[in-house]
């Protein structure tokens, strides 16, 4: 048996400027065990993965057969269910380094995440996934929270990826940072792979120096 | 200009310095598992994208697989099967050593690769799992990724990385009596909070850790990523040295003598800087159980519940009301369902003896579920070797085939909702032992004095 996955290529979706409904899940340190529940990777496999995301909370129980919704779970409730943009606090992400937990909110259909901070590898995995995970205040996140709350249809939120910029629903705007290699990689869908092997003269030149060097770290 | 020991691996991993501050890392080691590296095997294979160095790269079997005496390769996760079975397949079709189900050497990765001699002093080591950081016990620089890194590092031997800034955390003083890294590494996160590391790379220092085990060291370092660490690591000196003599994968001979040379400039310049720099008095600090369910949430075992001000009130009150918890409570004398002693936290050969001497002699309480789940295949042997099976066996626990295990519901297997559960793992999140389930993390002794009294108790009557 070997399962192939779906994709032929990691191909991203450019995305360099984003408005949408936001949801607010402010609680400090949202780990991918709650992201997603190791009983809800289910497939050697990137997709699919949208449907035990919150898990834990989204659903009446924890059987994978029963999808009840719970109905107080906040991405149950028209309009964020609809949410593209995820507001947190800090350590979004925290935890296991599983990358369903970004495939998981990107097959769900977010494209930007704003947080106090992030766990570390899951911010990448986010990068590598075509999210884009901003970090802002905790008080402009609550600034955010507060204008999206008194009409989350009405009132979205924007994100402008070249200028690095967050616009709030009555258009106050907080620049963000994001290392130029992943504002390309975003804007452009680029594929890090290929982008790296065009520096294999220079990657077979440094193995070939290091092994000179460092000839006890070559098996 | 003076270097921490992380600035001089940095440098001798750099293949070049791109125009953004990010480096393109050179990567010496790439280890996977069935639950992720099965993923980044499969992707890569299906884009047709070869592994470029299949020596440097390794796998092992220990998320998916179930930890029964006798398993095969059906566990109790419906399509737990697919994971093994592909893993297996892509492991064979890129010729990477796999550490399959039942191998002699099989293990949780973290284990293995120190066990193995795959991971060295110096070495950068990557594994799309979280607790990776472990392995910079052995004064390497390793660290977590997710799969697409993996890809990345398996078909370039590189990674684009931005370079972290650096912590030192010294532990100084003398430990008391109970107190293990585990309780040291929970003082930490509890004081500074699950965020406090903010990415940075984490020296361990001071002459705690300078007198610590290699076991002990990666207790230390595997929580690093509990506290939000790029990474940790602990420089090497002869402890480091002596536990990777004789290693399989090690340098041996002449080989072995050019490494001593390279090893023994692994250490920070005296006069080098970090941009933070914490120290712990370890005279302060005692056993350490957790109460919520973030690893921040602990206290000394005969504290009652504090709430830092650093702790969202929010977080805290919806963590207390999943824990079956109030405020200022208590945590001794609260009756448990289950104890678990394993993981890539608490697994290791020293853990077991560490539990075991409280176990000695001892039974569990009836009714209470106790498993042990020996790291590795070569932990499990040298414990069956010095009789420690028995002990657990007698006592009540069950004794188990090496791998994640209950850390997380591996082989589809978890504690009952609602249940209470004192476990040696790194993880208290909600649901991480089963729905509904309520982890209390804490060191081996701990366990072992909970399993004997069915309730969360201190270790120290025992010792």
């Amino acid at each position: 048996m070997n399962i192939k996955l779906t994709e032929k290529a990691s191909v991203i979706k450019p995305l360099s400027k984003h408005s949408g409904i936001a949801v607010p899940m402010l609680s400090n340190n949202i780990d991918t065990d709650q992201i997603i529940p190791s009983r809800e990777m289910k497939k050697v496999s990137k997709r699919g993965l949208s449907e035990g995301l919150f898990a834990g909370q989204r659903y009446q129980t924890a059987d994978p057969k029963d999808r009840t919704l719970n109905p107080e779970f906040i991405l149950n409730i028209e309009p964020f269910n609809q949410a593209t943009i995820l507001l947190s606090g800090k350590n979004f992400g925290c935890g296991s380094s599983r990358e369903h937990a970004a495939w998981a909110i990107h097959e769900f259909g977010f494209k930007v995440i704003i947080a106090e901070s992030f766990g570390s590898i899951f911010r990448i995995n986010c990068l590598r996934n075509g999210i884009l995970p901003v970090i802002l205040s905790a008080e402009n996140i609550s600034l955010l929270n507060n204008e999206v709350m008194q009409d989350p249809v009405a009132n979205k939120i924007s994100v402008d990826i070249d200028a690095l910029t967050v616009h709030s629903p009555s258009a106050k705007q907080f620049s963000f940072e994001l290392e130029s290699h992943f504002q390309e990689m975003l804007i452009g869908g680029l594929d890090f792979i290929s982008l790296t092997l065009k520096r294999q003269k220079q990657i077979d030149a440094f193995i070939e120096k290091d092994k000179r060097k460092r000839q006890w770290a070559y098996l | 200009m003076a270097l921490t020991l992380f600035d001089k691996l940095w440098q001798q991993h750099t293949v070049t310095d791109l125009s953004d501050n990010s480096t393109l890392l050179y990567i010496d080691r790439v280890f996977m598992h069935e639950r992720t590296g099965s993923i980044a095997l499969v992707s890569l294979e299906d884009k047709d994208r070869p592994v470029a160095n299949p020596s440097h790269a390794f796998c092992t079997m220990d998320h998916i697989i179930d930890t029964f005496p006798g398993r095969g390769d059906e566990t109790l996760m419906p399509s737990g099967k697919e994971f093994i079975v592909s893993t297996r397949d892509a492991a064979k079709k890129a010729n990477i050593r796999l550490f399959d189900i039942n191998d002699d050497d099989q293990g949780i990765s973290h284990l293995v690769s120190a066990e193995q001699g795959i991971t060295l002093p110096g070495l950068s080591v990557v594994c799309p799992d979280s607790h990776t950081c472990t392995l910079g016990a052995l004064g390497a620089m390793a660290w977590g990724i997710g799969s697409s890194e993996c890809e990345h590092a398996l078909s370039t031997q590189t990674l684009h990385v931005s370079k972290p800034s650096q912590l030192r955390v010294r532990f100084e003083g003398t430990l008391n009596k109970g107190v293990t890294a585990k309780d040291l590494i929970l003082t930490l996160i509890s004081r500074y909070t699950s965020a406090g590391a903010k990415g940075m790379a984490i020296e361990f220092a001071g002459s705690v850790v300078e007198n610590m085990s290699m076991d002990s060291r990666f207790t230390l370092c595997n929580m690093a990523t509990e506290f939000s660490a790029f990474t940790a690591m602990i420089a090497p000196d002869q402890t480091t040295f002596d536990y990777i003599a004789e290693r399989k994968y090690a340098p041996k001979g002449e080989l072995l003598e050019q490494a001593m040379q390279d090893w023994s400039d692994l250490r920070s310049d005296q006069d080098a800087t970090f941009d933070q720099e914490i120290t712990i008095l370890c005279d302060d600090v005692h056993p350490m159980i957790s109460w919520g369910t973030s690893p921040e949430h602990s206290i000394a075992v005969d504290q009652n519940i504090t709430i830092d001000a650093n702790q969202q009130t929010d977080s805290v009150d919806t963590a207390l009301a999943y824990i079956d918890l109030e405020p200022d409570q208590s945590l001794l004398g609260l009756p448990i369902d289950g104890v678990f002693i394993g993981s890539c936290t608490n697994g290791r050969l020293s853990d077991l003896i560490a539990a075991s001497e409280v176990l000695k002699g001892r039974q569990i309480k009836k009714g209470l579920r106790a498993i042990c789940t020996p790291g590795s295949a070569k932990v499990k042997k040298s414990a069956e070797a010095m009789g420690l099976d028995k002990i657990f066996k007698s006592a009540g626990f069950e004794w188990r085939e090496p791998g994640c295990s209950l850390c997380f519901y591996a082989g589809g297997e978890g504690f009952e909702p609602g249940q209470r559960v004192v476990s040696t793992t790194n993880r208290n999140f909600r649901g991480r032992q089963g729905p509904g389930v309520r982890t209390h993390i804490t060191s081996p002794y701990m366990a072992a004095a909970a399993a004997v009294e069915g309730q969360i108790s201190d270790c120290r009557k025992y010792l």
